[in-house]
């Protein structure tokens, strides 16, 4: 066996995923090619730096996320994709002490600019969390449609929108019948796919997901990277994850975050194939490889 | 895994339970206890319950801590001896509202009838016959206090709450430490501070919001208080996820946040409603006490529980005496329904229906 897949992380997927070292999963992968899509220019980083406080938490991001397809952030914990992650749709200023440096361009045009409205910037690029949260006080319908009360947009026909965001999550058929209860009463991997049918319904361009299986069980997992999978045609998606066999299942670019003790890096960005077949820095082979990490 | 045969299910026991030995010995000791605080008590110049009690307690402490210590040693005869100091405080602390409730039970339920509810003191006299005349100027009146005074304080209160929590400027320590210090005002300074800057110089005269004025000023700390803590057990994740859907924040609380709140909201009003009801002496400064009924809290004197309460102590007669008692239970009676309420939405799930 080879050694990549002994020491993968993730193991709990093992019985639900292929068989396979990671690169054979990053390879059974169709790549996309970058800009066959008209989902707008995309979404690029220059140069992000990010601060908490004093402690200097990420430096010198680079990178582009192409219309329409799935780019993964990998690596150790604390190595700032999630810092990283919140700097792209203005989430990381709602930290106490936080700050950065740097331009965050959405359709060629920087977030972070003087007079950008906030909230614009958030319809546009929505967010899942690592918990599913979908809001206790409401049902599943009023989740989902609870964007558009929040930001004060109109709809044109609310149950046309609802079956299609939650269609859209892989969630219709489970719930179709329960629309007016309560969502805490579904299950993890639901509640989580009910986010994002929640974050579909303002219809953003980019959907950031910061670990949204970390706190689920592999059969939940497997059903959300259906739902990633199904996507990432429509929206453009970078997701954070520990789960390098979900990098190289769902991903189309997958991009290395590295702290070296000190801020964190982005090591090494490139197609999910090469990334995990043949990378160029040693580091990201010993962290894909599993010798660290 | 393969047989088929039925396992069989041994009956469930608790072995950790007292056994009826240790059961035995507790209750020796206990009257051990008993009968050493009625022999010190009568070989002794000490009287009273008071001296039963105290003995009761010292002997007991002793002989307990004795027999753990020979039974399992030193650890476990001090583990044993706090427990019992533990199982004194709460009985101290618990003893005189129990005797509270006991004592106006008692007292008032015989001035208790269908009349209190239906009828005013206004052709009436404190000393007249108890079956004459009624509470129900003073239930108004103390109604109306304190829903004028609810009217001032929860949205004062909530807001506030909402600031410390949610907004978190520069001010929120001072104004935190303020809420706090506030909540230890007592309540005739909230009186006199009425009395001075509003009914001095501008009314000259008692009428009822003055007394809701007063009132609030107690309130809001409560209210405030007991949101805030309620606000902060709101999971941060709740705030980001309203946020990153690309509401303001002001949206993001009042439409995730507060609903997610709202039965420890409830019972925040509650509690703070239960903190005033039975205030009296901004009350006695501030709103008069008519025993006629009136609905206007902002002309004419207005009776209430607390006053009714004081009148007719002041009055004297057995009849009077009588009344207030009855008055003190109505009163309680409300405080402990409002209680409960708060106690019952407090605990129903958020979420669930």
């Amino acid at each position: 066996m080879a050694p990549e897949s002994e020491n993968s992380q993730g193991d709990e997927m093992e019985s639900t995923a292929q068989k396979g070292s990671l690169s054979d999963i990053a390879a059974a992968r169709v790549q996309k090619q970058p800009g066959n899509n008209a989902l707008g220019v995309g979404l690029e980083a220059r140069g992000v730096h990010a601060w908490f406080g004093e402690k200097h938490a990420l430096s010198n991001v680079s990178l582009d996320f192409w219309p329409g397809t799935v780019t993964a952030l990998i690596g150790p914990s604390g190595c700032g994709k999630s810092t990283f992650i919140r700097t792209l749709n203005r989430m990381h200023e709602f930290i106490p002490g936080a700050a950065m440096a740097g331009e965050v361009l959405l359709n060629g045009e920087d977030i972070y600019a003087p007079g950008v409205d906030v909230t614009k910037i958030r319809l546009k690029v929505g967010m899942v969390f690592q918990k599913p949260n979908p809001f206790p006080s409401m049902t599943i319908a009023e989740n989902v449609l609870a964007g558009l009360k929040l930001a004060q947009l109109k709809a044109e026909n609310k149950d046309d929108l609802l079956e299609e965001c939650l269609e859209r999550a892989g969630l219709w058929s489970e719930v179709k019948d329960r629309l007016g209860t309560h969502g805490g009463a579904l299950s993890g991997g639901q509640q989580q796919r009910l986010c994002i049918a929640r974050a579909l319904a303002v219809r953003p361009q980019v959907l950031l997901m910061d670990e949204p299986c970390s706190a689920l069980d592999p059969g939940s997992t497997l059903r959300i990277e259906e739902t990633i999978s199904q996507l990432s045609s429509s929206v453009t998606i970078v997701i954070v994850t520990h789960n390098m066999q979900q990098a190289a299942r769902v991903s189309d670019y997958t991009a290395f975050f590295l702290s070296d003790g000190g801020p964190g890096q982005m090591v090494e960005v490139g197609s999910t194939n090469d990334i995990f077949s043949r990378p160029k820095d040693e580091r990201t082979e010993n962290y894909v490889t599993g010798r660290f990490g | 895994m393969s047989t088929v045969t039925k396992p069989t299910v041994p009956a469930p026991r608790k072995p950790w339970a007292a056994s009826p030995k240790d059961r035995a010995e507790t209750g020796a000791i206990l009257a051990i206890a008993v009968l050493i605080s009625w022999g010190v008590v009568a070989a002794t110049p000490l009287k009273g319950k008071l001296a039963y009690a105290a003995v009761f307690f010292i002997a007991y402490l002793v002989i307990d801590f004795a027999v753990s210590f020979r039974k399992a040693g030193r650890p476990a005869a001090v583990d044993s001896l706090f427990r019992s100091l533990v199982t004194t405080a709460i009985a101290i602390a618990v003893t005189p509202i129990i005797s509270i409730l006991v004592t106006v039970w008692i007292r008032g339920h015989h001035g208790l009838h269908w009349t209190l509810f239906t009828k005013d003191m206004h052709s009436n006299a404190f000393t007249d016959p108890v079956n004459q005349g009624g509470l129900l100027h003073a239930i108004i009146g103390t109604f109306l206090l304190v829903i004028f005074a609810m009217i001032i304080s929860v949205p004062i209160g909530i807001l506030t709450a909402i600031y410390l929590t949610e907004i978190r400027g520069r001010f929120t320590r001072p104004i935190e430490f303020l809420v706090q210090a506030m909540s230890g005002v007592p309540s005739i300074v909230a009186g006199l501070f009425i009395y001075a800057a509003i009914l001095i110089p501008f009314t000259k005269t008692v009428n009822g919001i003055q007394g809701s004025l007063a009132l609030a000023i107690l309130m809001i700390p409560t209210v405030a208080r007991t949101s805030q803590e309620v606000l902060k057990l709101i999971p941060g994740d709740l705030r980001e996820a309203g946020v990153a859907l690309g509401g303001t924040q002001w949206r993001s609380v009042a439409l995730v946040v507060v609903p997610a709140a709202r039965s420890g909201l409830i019972t925040a009003m509650i509690l703070g409603v239960a903190r005033v009801a039975g205030e009296t002496a901004p009350i006695l400064l501030l709103t008069g006490g008519s025993g006629t009924k009136n609905f206007n809290v902002f002309s004419g004197s207005l009776g209430s529980l607390p006053n009714y309460v004081w009148q007719a102590f002041s009055a004297g007669t057995p009849e009077a005496i009588t009344r207030a008692w009855a008055g003190i239970l109505v009163l309680l009676l409300i405080v402990v329904i409002l209680f409960t309420a708060a106690r019952v939405l407090g605990n129903r799930k958020v979420g669930k229906k």
